[in-house]
């Protein structure tokens, strides 16, 4: 089966943002074609369609100007295919609600992993670590909420905040391996739990999020090119 | 947790506001330009109302829009609410193109992400840090020069999403100029900026927004005096 290419994705695997774009491609079955990049020696295309941040992700559809930034990438795929697995809910309240969540998400609490990864000494990350905790408490109370009793955030399907958290579990699981800590645990966070398990091995998603291993490189690769802060 | 109130034809609208938050103003400037009626609650920061924590308990900030009893909050997340639920209002502020709003809401994040803060950075550093700051806002400002090549707005025709976001780099630069003696950006280097900032100050929804440019310059060196400058 021949691959559409009208629509494009610039990104790297490992990349949680990619991850998104991809999941949502998956989810409105829409063709397309990827284009892998070299976050250590960035190409002309990238440089060229995001000359702002030079970032993954990227999608390009036909011959329209390049789209970057995976938040804003989803929405505009949810405009042009609003009949195929709707993503975001139709009403003001519930996409204000999504929007709110998913800022907390980017700048609150996966921020707080790149905090991790920087801060050096035993005391100075498990202050930040707590911090993750109550994060993923308040998530936790967020899906009930938002779950209203359902299997996602979205409800009865994958919904915006599923996968706006859910491509980041890869990247949880080897925080967690590395900080010797659990972030969503049966007694803090047991419905985010039963979640977490769903969102992975869904049909869109268990494909898309690379293995351990890969995102093990990564993260070797990250450390070394910008290595922590000095105690 | 919040429940819709039943309450129809009788849309309460309450916004918690500073005089000073870039992030209040747009909020002030999309109730007016959509004719919304609304009350305005300006909070003392250091002293924070209940109603605002209850409201905001995450962040704790302002602006929130409550509308019949349930909040809203984060500025751009609002105005996009005001936009989708009055869409009768006389003029839409996002347009309806996907890739159109795609492209504001790009440079929505950017005014907030890069621009504010770079430009809050020159204001208030010191030495060094303040030339610095200073050249990345330039730099950021020359991206919107040229957003602004062949248009009237940023949003396009009519004042704007786009407008509204970058709306406090208008309403404050002349201000602070004044009242700091630091000029970041000339009719020279910067005509289409400069034009810009004059067409969206006109704008009578704008223009009749308080604190207007006097009041601004007023409160600048209020704060300037008794920070014994």
């Amino acid at each position: 089966m021949g691959k559409n290419t009208e629509i494009k994705l610039l990104g790297t695997p490992p990349s949680p943002f990619v991850n998104r774009v991809q999941f949502v491609l998956n989810l409105k079955s829409i063709e397309y074609e990827y284009i892998d990049e070299n976050l250590a020696c960035k190409s002309e295309l990238l440089l060229t369609s995001n000359p702002v941040y030079k970032k993954v992700p990227v999608l390009f559809h036909g011959n329209k100007p390049p789209i970057p930034e995976s938040l804003i990438i989803i929405e505009y795929l949810d405009e042009i295919y609003p009949d195929i697995h709707p993503i975001l809910p139709s009403d003001p309240l519930g996409r204000a609600d999504n929007h709110f969540w998913a800022n907390y998400i980017d700048n609150k609490f996966f921020a707080l992993f790149e905090e991790l990864r920087i801060t050096p000494g035993k005391e100075g990350k498990e202050a930040i670590k707590k911090q993750i905790i109550e994060g993923s408490g308040l998530l936790e109370e967020t899906f009930v909420k938002l779950s209203n009793g359902k299997t996602y955030f979205g409800g009865d399907n994958v919904g915006y905040l599923d996968v706006v958290l859910g491509c980041f579990l890869g990247w949880t699981k080897i925080f967690e391996k590395l900080n010797e800590f659990n972030i969503f645990d049966e007694v803090r966070t047991p419905k985010l739990l039963e979640w977490t398990n769903r969102i992975r091995s869904h049909e869109s998603l268990k494909d898309v999020i690379p293995g351990s291993e890969a995102l093990m490189n990564f993260y070797m690769m990250v450390m070394k090119h910008k290595p922590p802060r000095v105690a | 947790m919040f429940k819709k109130s039943v309450n129809k034809g009788m849309e309460k609208v309450k916004l918690f506001a500073t005089w000073s938050s870039p992030f209040v103003k747009r909020i002030i400037w999309a109730l007016k330009l959509k004719n919304i009626e609304h009350e305005i609650i300006y909070e003392d920061l250091a002293n924070k109302s209940p109603e605002l924590l209850k409201y905001n308990p995450i962040h704790k900030k302002v602006p929130v829009l409550v509308h019949n009893e349930i909040p809203i909050c984060e500025s751009l997340v609002i105005l996009e609410y005001i936009d989708e639920t009055w869409k009768d209002a006389p003029r839409p502020l996002l347009p309806k193109d996907p890739l159109d709003k795609a492209n504001q809401r790009f440079w929505a994040k950017f005014s907030d992400d890069q621009v504010l803060p770079s430009f809050y950075g020159y204001i208030m550093k010191q030495g060094n840090e303040k030339e610095e700051a200073k050249e990345t806002t330039l730099a950021h400002l020359k991206r919107v020069e040229q957003l602004l090549s062949e248009k009237k707005f940023l949003s396009g025709e009519s004042v704007g999403f786009l407008d509204l976001v970058f709306g406090w780099l208008a309403e404050n630069s002349r201000p602070l100029e004044v009242v700091t003696g630091l000029k970041l950006f000339d009719e020279d280097s910067f005509p289409n900026l400069c034009a810009w900032r004059d067409k969206f100050l006109e704008v009578p929804a704008i223009k009749e927004s308080w604190p207007d440019q006097e009041t601004l310059i007023a409160k600048y060196q209020e704060i300037n005096l008794s920070k014994g400058k």
